[in-house]
């Protein structure tokens, strides 16, 4: 290991995201020795290639780009003394923690007291949706082609059907129209619109068709894409399209967990995390959008500073260990919740859930949630029947919404279900 | 669109076409089957011209395969098709190791899943016994055993132990890169379009090039061989029925469902719907198989892979929490017949191979030991000078799983497409060399890039900048966009900061241990030897030079060439016109 890259930090994160880097300034904050691994050749995640607004207001108080953004996080972490290795890849998490990196130097392991993933999530491709057709150039997610547009200053297409209304879909209408391309349409096969207001108003503003209830049937061409043929409310017809942007769906990218012994949650596809973002091992925890698919970069951020405050607590020996638990379970409507299992142990620290505040202090429980459908009523957390929480809602699906627990929740098993409004 | 630098120069085959002697052989088409053909002839010492219209190798039906090194059990037996697959299967075992071709032996499991299909398992038994290929009867309680994560309805089946699975792309990307290694000539976007036989050769025109002449064609041309066929006989002996098949490919993690290839009882159309790992550690469920009258185009249908897929719940139903990583259609070559057309005309210095349809990867070694049989019992001395007493046997770089990968070694540039690991070395290794991709589709053969579950969301930029002016069709594009290279624009910095992460690797970064390295050392690359041959000040013909100097010579002279900048390939290109 060169002196550049300790081989056994206090902390380990991987990913040099939002999470990650947020993470490492805390963590250095509160007198951790700290490495990055980052598998790119710069640090900053997806924001790098996001070169649009609104970022950083909540941790800079003014309003930058995605680039600004990661920038400034990444100069701001390498100030504080973490030291950032990119174009380092974890091929292998093992139990101690060990982690087997691999760069340009070959391969090498290291052993820091605490690992805390921060991979992030990506979206959901082509390939994965089962979309028909032919395989021509040009059929691409977000990711790829705000990395192609924004690093590279290359535009793959100049008219591209738009699948999805999440809201990168319509980050991915300003990448075109920052390149100087417009979509030739959107595509939604939800009858409204994923992202609500004001997102949604966009492609009107960009004269982008937005075609609801429509799905793909397949994509034509034979090197690139020449059109797309979509099946909606006015039956079967093509679109003369140059590409496809596959927008959204997003999944943690969790393949490093696979085959380890870190538990996974099939409802997130992340790990499982207790209140702590502590994960089935207790020396690796979990933050921003490995937990779940996806929160904004500021809601990452602010679960990277607390994960920083509860890994230095655990290194105090100040967390409950891994012992009784309330473990949550999904009822009804509900999609997923965040995090799983409530550590119950009389350690003297009580923490807040992922993301809830700067600091492990407070003695309550949040849990985050999303629900599967649209619905008017009340989500309610049931321990054998009996509720011991709720909140009411009105709410759709691509909301989250959060759930505080009274403190002293009883070990065993809860429910996390929807009753709807009669 | 940018031209990349083709695999031989027009200028080159102009002068073999006019200034010397003919090839002894030109194979037609350079899919599995063509590859074979030209390392075995050019192993027993023909001098071999392969022409492949395609911008690269292996763009027709050997493009998507099941991957699958077959025995040949259940092959009719005592046909043509089951001798080469016999053969095949058994020259592949003998030579993988040294050509640094993965083998991973599964053995297969031949499932009935209802009554009717165990009633015909003791006939494909027999069938087996009579292919000399040893086979095990099992209980429906035995399969679940050995395969825990079967579905309901297992009736009975047996074992083949000897069925294993390689790799499907650089299984032939080694074959075509020994024939080169040994003399052989490559030739891409190289369409045969008729030819002329004068009694001792051929005279071939090709699109786009000027002629090439060979005294003995072989029609390897697969979904077009029985166009090759007209176009050189006047009339085709079989007409090709292109049969698509579609496939879905699992993550790796559910690679660990199934030990076993799984394989169904076959019936006369089809083998069937498999279920299998890959070499690269993945899990395959296809194919399908439907009838379609288009030759090029392999369009995915998705109500049939939800079909597919929900054939694949049935057999392992863990499959349904597992996530698809890709989705991939090949062509059959098949023709009106079931078995091979494989015939040959010595009046006219002819073999057609015709019809391989769907176990041309197990059966092409066997076919190619059969074909230089057919050829060179045309007349004495077809087939050139003497078989070279000790050939070259390049290696491929390992891009399977189970044996080192590039990653794990120091100096590989770091690694490019996260999710199959690979590294910036091997994307310059794969461009470069005699058998350097051309293709997008080309590099990912030889690679894997953007094969994994991101299918591109990571590394798309990185590739895009890697192989730019570096392909025949670029990896993106090139639209005008305000943002280009705008140095006011705010990724400007960051744009710069990308391109300093990927400087132009010189070649002698390169270890000499290292795999790709090795293999880009021992594939001696005639195309850029012609190139450099063509801008000789002295004019002396590439193809002579190269042939003067031998494999050895073309070797060392390729080395510098290992990993050109792409200010070194335009410049080639250049060269090269």
């Amino acid at each position: 290991m060169s002196a550049a890259t300790p081989d056994a930090p206090d902390l380990a994160i991987i990913g040099s995201g939002p999470a990650g880097l947020a993470a490492a300034i805390a963590a250095r904050a509160l007198g951790l020795s700290v490495l990055v691994i980052e598998r790119e050749a710069e640090p900053g995640g997806i924001p790098r290639h996001c070169a649009h607004s609104p970022y950083g207001w909540r941790e800079y108080r003014r309003l930058m780009t995605g680039p600004a953004f990661a920038r400034r996080l990444a100069d701001d972490a390498a100030r504080a003394g973490a030291v950032i290795a990119c174009g380092t890849t974890v091929m292998a998490l093992n139990p101690g923690p060990a982690l087997t990196l691999a760069s340009d130097r070959g391969i090498e392991t290291i052993t820091p007291a605490r690992v805390l993933l921060a991979m992030g999530a990506r979206e959901t491709p082509r390939s994965t949706r089962l979309i028909g057709g032919t395989k021509p150039g040009g059929v691409l997610n977000t990711g790829a082609l705000q990395g192609l547009v924004h690093l590279n200053g290359m535009l793959p297409f100049r008219r591209p059907v738009v699948l999805g209304t999440e809201l990168v879909a319509f980050s991915a209408l300003l990448t075109l129209r920052l390149a100087g391309a417009n979509a030739a349409a959107m595509v939604e096969p939800a009858d409204a619109p994923t992202a609500r207001w004001p997102a949604a108003l966009l492609p009107r503003l960009l004269r982008v068709p937005l075609h609801l209830g429509t799905r793909i049937d397949a994509i034509e061409g034979t090197s690139r894409v020449e059109g797309v043929r979509v099946t909606g409310p006015r039956g079967t017809r093509r679109i003369a399209a140059d590409g496809v942007v596959v927008t959204g769906g997003f999944r943690p990218e969790a393949a490093l967990l696979r085959g380890t012994t870190i538990a996974l949650d099939p409802a997130t596809g992340g790990p499982v995390v207790d209140q702590f973002g502590r994960t089935s091992d207790p020396a690796v925890f979990a933050a921003g959008n490995l937990l779940r698919p996806v929160e904004t970069a500021g809601w990452c951020h602010r679960e990277g500073r607390a994960a920083a405050a509860t890994i230095a607590a655990s290194l105090a020996g100040e967390l409950p260990p891994h012992g009784p638990a309330l473990s949550i379970t999904l009822g009804d409507g509900v999609a997923y919740v965040v995090p799983q299992r409530i550590a119950l142990g009389t350690g003297p620290h009580h923490a807040r859930g992922p993301g809830a505040g700067s600091a492990p202090d407070a003695a309550q429980v949040r849990l985050q949630l999303r629900l599967t459908a649209p619905v008017r009523g009340e989500v309610r957390v049931e321990v054998d029947g009996r509720r011991i929480a709720s909140l009411p809602v009105d709410s759709r699906p691509e909301r989250r919404l959060v759930l505080t627990l009274p403190p002293d929740v009883p070990p065993g098993s809860a429910t996390v279900r929807v009753e709807a409004e009669a | 669109m940018t031209p990349a630098v083709p695999h031989a120069t027009p200028s080159s085959a102009a002068a073999a076409a006019t200034d010397t002697a003919p090839y002894d052989v030109a194979v037609v088409g350079a899919g599995v089957v063509g590859c074979a053909i030209a390392r075995r002839l050019a192993l027993e010492g023909a001098r071999v011209v392969v022409l492949e219209k395609a911008a690269d190798v292996l763009a027709g039906a050997s493009k998507a395969n099941s991957a699958i090194l077959h025995t040949g059990f259940d092959a009719p037996p005592g046909t043509l098709e089951a001798a080469c697959i016999a053969a095949g299967h058994a020259e592949y075992r003998a030579i993988h190791d040294r050509l640094g071709l993965p083998l991973i032996e599964t053995g297969a499991l031949v499932i009935a899943w209802n009554e009717t299909e165990a009633a015909r398992l003791p006939a494909l038994m027999a069938d087996a016994e009579r292919n000399d290929v040893p086979v095990h009867p099992l209980t429906a309680a035995e399969i679940r055993r050995m395969e825990p994560n079967l579905g309901a309805g297992v009736a009975g089946g047996f074992r083949v132990a000897g069925e294993a699975i390689i790799d499907p792309w650089s299984t032939p990307h080694a074959y075509l890169a020994q024939a080169l290694a040994n003399g052989a000539a490559l030739m891409t976007g190289a369409e045969v379009t008729g030819g002329t036989f004068d009694g001792a050769a051929w005279t071939l025109a090709v699109a786009h090039r000027d002629a090439v002449r060979a005294r003995v064609v072989v029609n390897a041309a697969g979904l077009f061989g029985d166009r090759v066929e007209a176009a050189l006989l006047g009339a085709s002996s079989f007409q090709i029925r292109p049969r698509k098949g579609q496939f879905i490919v699992y993550d790796k993690p559910a690679a660990a469902l199934a030990g076993h290839i799984l394989l169904p009882v076959p019936t006369e159309i089809t083998k069937g719907v498999v279920v299998c790992r890959t070499a690269f550690g993945n899990l395959l469920v296809g194919p399908t198989a439907e009838e379609q009258e288009d030759r090029t185009t392999a369009a995915l249908d998705a109500a049939l892979l939800e079909r597919l897929k929900k054939r694949a719940e049935a057999i392992v139903p863990a499959l349904e929490g597992e996530t698809v990583t890709a989705l991939y259609a090949g062509l059959r070559p098949a023709s009106e017949a079931k078995e091979y057309r494989v015939a040959a005309h010595p009046d006219r210095r002819y073999v057609a191979v015709g019809g391989i349809r769907s176990t041309g990867l197990s059966a092409a070694l066997g076919l190619a030991v059969h074909i230089h049989g057919l050829v060179a019992g045309m007349a004495t001395g077809v087939m050139g000078g003497a078989a070279p007493a000790d050939p070259v046997w390049p290696r491929v770089p390992n891009i399977a799983e189970g044996a080192p990968r590039d990653w794990e070694r120091p100096g590989n540039g770091g690694i490019v497409c996260h999710c199959e690991s690979v590294t910036r070395r091997e994307i310059e290794a794969a461009l470069a060399g005699p058998l350097g991709a051309r293709t997008v589709a080309g590099l990912k053969r030889r690679t894997r890039v953007t094969m994994g579950r991101c299918q591109g969301f990571y590394c798309s930029a990185a590739l895009a900048a890697l192989t730019d002016g570096r392909l025949a069709e670029p990896f993106v594009p090139a639209h005008p966009t305000p943002l280009g290279a705008g140095a006011d624009h705010p990724a400007a910095s960051v744009h710069v900061a990308a391109g300093r992460a990927l400087p132009a690797m010189p070649a002698d970064a390169l270890p000499s241990d290292a795999a790709p390295t090795g293999s880009a050392r021992a594939e001696a690359p005639p195309a850029e030897t012609a190139c450099a041959g063509a801008a000789r000040a002295d004019g002396q013909p590439a193809e002579t030079a190269r042939r003067d100097a031998g494999p050895a010579d073309a070797t060392r002279a390729a080395v510098s060439d290992t990993a050109p900048s792409p200010a070194t390939v335009r410049a080639t290109r250049e060269a090269g016109r």
